[in-house]
């Protein structure tokens, strides 16, 4: 038999890492195409005779939604027709904010769900002065508590038994509601109240019919956490002691230190830096040689495998495609590694509490930063995680500016673009050229979110006032296996979803360029050899004159020219013109499917890399085709331009507007168009 | 005197929230009357501020603290 586990709890608690510890690598994610996340589920054995389907919510702080995060959970814990609708509720909480974390556990339990308190980092214990009496908290909460640790995995078998004696739970509520309002609740349960408070309809809950006004309401509903939280001060009067003598005096320092208004913004910027040049310069070794092995397999496949079309499309279309998607590995890794180092030090929170001052003026909220840096990584969960942000206003003007934030489907192209047209030199002794052109691509970006945010301020009306509140959570040492999860997970959606668009494309763009009209196409040899008759041309170039000239009339030549001459002023040829009109699926595309066209007739055997076959490129004249005005108009046409699907899908979903997914695209776009062509003209 | 104008390291208790101009979600992050608060520190450009509520961390914007009522308990040890 298998059971629904929910995961509920504040941020910062360790929610995600209890998830991790239960289901192991049994878990269904993506934070990638197509794939809606608002949960994470994953599976796990209680004990031998059940099975559990654990489902991991948002971490909030109360049922009652004031942000798009916290609605995700009252909709799954209040309606019982969601798949997701849980048999048990596991509330994660930390030893150190308890007071704070039980008042979502009093809500959680008082809908009547079989509830068990689970207590994590209880190896900090001892650290803090904190004693707890799990006896007594068990009692008088009228639920299982247990002690946890995800860092040590203490107490892990315990919460599987106490979630397997999930039916003898009681389940009846902790706060009589009518010592709030007597005569106004009498009869009500919570469910009623938080039907009637919130506004939320489902099956089976009666919405009470009153007259109260919002004030009314909201008077209510403060009195109603007060209460709860009197009666959680009262169960830990006697079940938990703190030592106040014990003092977390390195946390203080630390926090004057990071938020310092001159230390706090140079090492913010040092660690962005860091990170950006990480990504360019660690992963340059691993990459050049995926890039080496990636050759040298097309050409063994050429060599090997018997000579026909199928031979063909795996040489020449599919390996350098997916080629095209693997380099990119070590970057990827290696950022989201540092993302999640960010988030999972608690450092992330202090940059919000920098940054929300400056955040302001652009109409943004300190709570934007999260957003923009997840940008980096990849703009879908990072549009996603402007969820936390109250106000609708700032959260709408946060989701449009997020793309503009250097994603990391952006790499591949930037890193070729740079690494063809940016001599490789120090600058100042030992900042790399181009990894500083790197790093001003990124600043390019926030640059680019930041105006357009202003912009967008001035004609979104105003709504809702703007506030801020968030927690600081105390500075943690990264459990190594969150940052790995994370890391592999991630990585693993990249290469899965990108790999799956450049096997189609690569297939199709393959399949377009090796067939053609029958009159031009079909007849290329006696064409080539009728125009180059007497000219005395070896067999080798005349062999290269007629693959040359079979593509340019092949099916993809002739959309290539097609549309050529809408990026002629950009300084795009044919091939490079199906390469971004492509990239309009997805980014990451670019290079995989030049590689693609550039393959396509080449003589097989010889392994070339891929920049190698960049570098040869020549313009009819005979200039370099990716020379610096070409270049940088690549590299600002990908900065700015909305070339997502799945980013497009996720806005659309996340704003529920055509209206504002249509001006996101249109904007960027054309902001890409026009300084990409305005930086080719300027260059040339 | 309001919250917004403790000094760091200063403590208080909550007296009064003017609800009409504060969201709920101060509430629930355990800021009520009765609630002790401690100004930790101001962010480096003087606003939002960082509190401590009964002990939990918490940062609020300055138009925000000043909306809540509180009573001095202790003087700060280090005011700046």
């Amino acid at each position: 038999m298998e059971i629904k586990v929910a995961l509920v709890g504040n941020p910062n608690v360790g929610k995600t890492s209890v998830f991790n510890t239960l289901t192991g690598l049994n878990q269904k994610t993506g934070n990638y195409p197509g794939i809606t996340v608002d949960r994470k589920t994953g599976h796990t054995k209680i004990n031998d005779t059940l099975r559990a389907r654990i489902i991991d919510l948002p971490g909030i702080y109360s049922i009652q939604p004031s942000s798009r995060d916290e609605e995700v959970v009252l909709e799954t814990l209040f309606d019982s027709h969601n798949t997701h609708y849980p048999d048990v509720v596991v509330v994660v909480t930390e030893v150190e904010n308890l007071k704070r974390n039980l008042l979502l556990f009093t809500q959680v339990k008082d809908l009547g769900f079989p509830t068990v308190l689970a207590v994590n980092m209880a190896d900090q214990l001892s650290v803090k002065g904190i004693r707890v009496d799990i006896d007594t908290m068990s009692e008088n909460l009228g639920a299982e508590v247990v002690l946890i640790s995800t860092r040590t995995g203490q107490g892990i078998s315990e919460l599987k038994e106490a979630i397997a004696r999930y039916s003898a739970a009681d389940t009846r509520p902790l706060l009589d509601l009518a010592s709030v309002d007597k005569k106004y609740f009498g009869a009500m349960d919570y469910k009623g109240w938080l039907a009637r408070s919130q506004g939320v309809t489902f099956e089976g809950v009666n919405v009470a019919e009153d007259t109260l006004s919002d004030a009314d309401i909201k008077r209510l509903q403060q009195k109603e956490t007060v209460k709860r939280y009197q009666l959680i001060g009262e169960v830990l009067k006697s079940s938990y002691t703190k030592d106040a003598s014990i003092a977390t005096g390195w946390q203080a320092r630390a926090d004057r230190l990071l938020t310092h208004r001159i230390w706090g913004y140079l090492i913010f910027f040092a660690i962005m830096l860091l990170v950006f040049q990480a990504i360019f310069s660690w992963s340059s070794i691993p990459m050049d040689w995926i890039d080496e092995k990636f050759a040298q397999l097309s050409a063994w496949i050429s060599a090997t495998l018997p000579e026909g079309k199928f031979t063909e499309l795996l040489a020449e279309g599919v390996i350098p495609g997916i080629g095209g998607v693997v380099i990119f590995i070590p970057q990827i890794a290696i950022l989201f590694m540092f993302i999640a180092l960010l988030e999972e030090s608690g450092y992330m929170s202090r940059v919000v509490f920098l940054m929300d001052k400056v955040m302001r003026p652009f109409g943004l909220n300190g709570k934007s930063v999260v957003p923009l840096i997840s940008g980096v990584a990849c703009a879908i969960p990072a549009i996603m995680s402007a969820r936390n942000i109250e106000n609708a206003r700032e959260r709408l003007i946060t989701m449009l500016v997020t793309p503009f934030a250097t994603c990391s489907a952006r790499i591949p192209v930037y890193v070729i673009i740079i690494s063809l047209v940016i001599p490789e030199q120090t600058v100042f002794g030992f900042i790399g050229l181009q990894g500083l052109v790197m790093t001003l691509m990124y600043f390019l970006g926030f640059l680019a979110a930041l105006v357009g945010a202003w912009l967008l301020k001035k004609v979104i009306a105003v709504t809702a006032k703007s506030y801020l509140i968030i927690e600081m959570p105390p500075y943690r040492r990264p459990l190594v296996r969150n940052v790995l999860s994370t890391m592999i997970e991630k990585t693993r959606a990249f290469v899965e979803g990108a790999g799956k668009i450049i096997l189609a494309l690569s297939v199709l763009l393959w399949f377009l360029g090796s067939h053609g009209p029958a009159a031009t196409f079909g007849k290329a040899e006696e064409v080539v050899t009728e125009t180059f008759a007497g000219k005395n041309l070896s067999e080798d170039e005349l062999q290269d004159e007629i693959e040359g000239y079979k593509l340019r009339n092949s099916y993809i030549g002739l959309l290539g020219s097609g549309i050529e001459p809408v990026f002629r002023p950009l300084g795009y040829d044919w091939k490079i013109s199906i390469a971004v009109l492509t990239s309009f699926a997805a980014r990451e595309v670019f290079v995989g499917n030049l590689a693609t066209l550039y393959n396509i007739g080449s003589h097989g055997e010889e392994e070339t890399r891929i920049v190698e076959r960049m570098e040869q490129e020549r313009r009819p004249d005979g200039s370099r085709m990716f020379d610096l005005a070409t270049g940088v108009s690549l590299l600002l046409f990908y900065a700015f331009a909305m070339q997502c699907i799945s980013t497009v899908a996720i806005m659309r979903r996340e704003t529920n507007s055509w209206k504002w997914t249509l001006i996101q695209i249109l904007f960027m776009t054309g902001l890409a168009y026009i300084s990409a062509m305005l930086a080719y003209n300027f260059l040339k | 005197m309001k919250l917004h104008q403790l000094k760091p390291g200063q403590k208080a208790v909550v007296r009064h929230l003017e609800m009409d101009h504060l969201p709920m979600k101060l509430v629930e992050m355990g800021c009520f009357p009765g609630s002790e608060v401690e100004l930790i520190l101001k962010a480096p450009l003087g606003d939002p501020y960082y509190f401590r509520i009964d002990g939990m961390p918490l940062c609020i914007r300055k138009d925000m603290a000043m909306q809540v009522d509180v009573e001095l308990l202790t003087h700060g040890i280090h005011g700046n």
